[in-house]
């Protein structure tokens, strides 16, 4: 047996770093959380205030708003990414020619900065100078204003997210696909298995945990986002895409409210964490370990 | 199996690629025209080209700067990241160590933060805390490849953890018996075998890295200034220049796009997140 004292060694580095900068910050940031402080404010002094700021948070429609729609966001966004990848991922399986540079080709929006993808979005779609309002406008005379129509813009983050994020998951699938057993998929047709079958009983299982892993780290991502949006839309118009990542931008930027700002961010963290733990709780460990033993 | 239709899917796939590409191609079509005429009647096709947004891009030695900063960054970050996971993952796959799954868990709660709060704890990190007399982290390359391990690492410990476990034990073992040591078995059995999954995170690291914003621009100033960042001068201080802005961001797609071009093929074989392997 081989002692632990290796493993632990091992480890250190990714502990240490993450403990300084990630750890030592959060420390930062909860402690501020307790305390009334605008460091630009009437009163720059920090003042503990108990537990205040997270009671007002509870209240706080702005940021009760935001959370909804931030999950909205980030539960559409994700489940298109995921079935439109799952989607191209099968069609790359396929032969066809130019297949090697299709695949470059649709990776492309990886690796466009994401203040880069807000920006030509903005672009595209500003009233009367965008071309898509243009074209949507000479082709079926659809007024697409996204400065005016709160649903446009919502929609409008999410097909931007889409195009971004999708070839992630595509790429994750397909290389799940590609290492699946090919035995179990000819067996089926031997037995006469359709299509939705073969799908249901012998694809989604065995690439289940690759699926479960995609939407996971995506998820976070999505409720994290900001330079996009913000790029995009900057939170509007009102407040109809103002995302928390945007939420407490504006809160601690524009409005220095550092206490509070801080009280939503540990709650914002709190809320994905425990969503996040459930769903690994639920889905990924009870198979991992299953796999493992 | 079934019949692949190869025409048609071909036909699909050119149908798709114009969805993916189209926001692109409007980057250039914005790089390539002057200010002006950004704000008349929009048309698909370019009547005229304007190179001088290049021109002037080219000329500029601090956008060369940021250029170099922005390489030497991501590929110092991706490098460390991708080792240093891959250790991390070698101990928690292989190691019996007491509440391991909860610091696997634990690892990935550093990428769930909301980056706007944690600027002010992290500029007085780099520039009260972490000194020795005048120098600080602050504005250096090191600082940033050691703060981007904040969400790279959660990443890569959970792309590559899969990979890892995914590899027999029994290899690890049969090694031990004919009396290799643990960084032999490491260096000739696991590293090789995790190679393709390896070679994903390196690229996925990476273009997080490139990619990233928020940090680099409250945590740097000149010296270590990123590209992505250095786009954003054009955008708040001077009003918005969206042609500079879109020729340095077409310009920035070179160096990612080759390394992604590289190890594509690696990408097919290696991101397999813990799929069944026989």
């Amino acid at each position: 047996m081989r002692s632990n004292r290796m493993g632990w060694l091992m480890l250190a580095p990714t502990l240490a770093i993450l403990g300084i900068f990630g750890i030592l910050p959060f420390i930062y940031v909860l402690y501020v959380a307790f305390h009334r402080w605008n460091p630009f404010g009437a009163s720059p002094d920090m003042v503990f205030n108990g537990a205040a700021n997270f009671r007002r948070l509870v209240f706080d429609q702005e940021f009760l708003l935001s959370v909804g729609l931030t999950f909205q966001f980030a539960v559409f966004a994700v489940l298109s990414e995921v079935i439109l990848g799952y989607l191209l991922a099968q069609l790359l399986m396929r032969d066809f020619p130019g297949k090697a540079v299709f695949r470059t080709v649709h990776t492309l929006p990886l690796i466009v900065a994401p203040i880069v993808v807000g920006s030509v979005w903005r672009l595209m779609t500003t009233p009367s100078i965008g071309i898509i309002p243009h074209l949507l406008d000479s082709w079926f005379g659809y007024d697409l204003n996204i400065g005016r129509d709160a649903t446009t813009a919502f929609i409008l983050t999410i097909v931007m997210d889409v195009w971004h994020w999708t070839p992630l998951v595509t790429l994750t699938l397909l290389a799940a696909l590609l290492a699946l057993p090919k035995e179990p998929f000819e067996q089926a047709q031997i037995d006469g298995a359709n299509r939705w079958q073969i799908f249901r009983h012998i694809t989604l299982p065995m690439i289940r945990p690759a699926i479960l892993a995609t939407v996971f780290i995506r998820m976070m991502d999505a409720l994290r986002t900001v330079d996009e949006v913000w790029m995009l839309t900057g939170g509007g118009p009102g407040a109809s895409t103002r995302y928390l990542g945007l939420h407490i931008w504006k809160l601690v930027f524009p409005k220095t409210d550092y206490g509070y700002g801080s009280a939503i961010s540990v709650i914002v963290l709190y809320l994905t964490l425990v969503m996040c733990w459930l769903l690994y709780i639920a889905l990924i460990a009870p198979r991992a370990k299953r796999s493992a033993g | 199996m079934r019949a692949d239709r190869p025409y048609l899917t071909l036909l699909l796939w050119l149908i798709l690629s114009l969805f993916t590409l189209f926001p692109i191609y409007w980057l250039f079509v914005i790089s390539v025209k002057p200010a002006v005429q950004l704000f008349t009647t929009p048309s698909v096709f370019l009547d005229t080209v304007y190179w001088n947004n290049y021109a002037e891009v080219f000329q500029d030695e601090t956008l060369r700067g940021y250029m170099m900063n922005s390489v030497i960054i991501s590929t110092g970050n991706a490098v460390l990241v991708t080792v240093l996971a891959f250790f991390a993952c070698y101990a928690l796959s292989r190691y019996d160590l007491a509440g391991k799954e909860n610091i696997f868990f634990w690892t990935i709660t550093n990428r769930m933060a909301p980056a706007a709060v944690f600027l002010l704890p992290l500029f007085l990190l780099f520039t009260k805390v972490l000194k020795i007399g005048d120098w600080s982290l602050y504005d250096t390359r090191i600082g940033m490849i050691l703060l981007y391990c904040t969400f790279n690492l959660p990443f890569a410990i959970w792309t590559l953890r899969p990979t890892i476990d995914g590899i027999p034990r029994e290899l690890d073992e049969a090694a031990t018996v004919d009396g290799a040591s643990t960084w032999q078995v490491i260096r000739q059995v696991v590293w090789p075998l995790a190679a393709p999954g390896l070679a994903v995170t390196l690229i996925l690291t990476w273009v997080f890295a490139w990619n990233e914003f928020l940090l680099a621009a409250t945590l740097t100033s000149f010296n270590a200034r990123t590209i992505t960042t250095g786009l954003s001068e054009y955008v708040t201080t001077t009003g918005t220049e969206w042609g500079k802005m879109a020729s340095i961001s077409i310009i920035t797609l070179i160096p990612a796009l080759v390394i992604f071009a590289v190890v594509q093929r690696h990408i097919v074989a290696g991101l397999t997140f813990g799929a069944v392997k026989e």
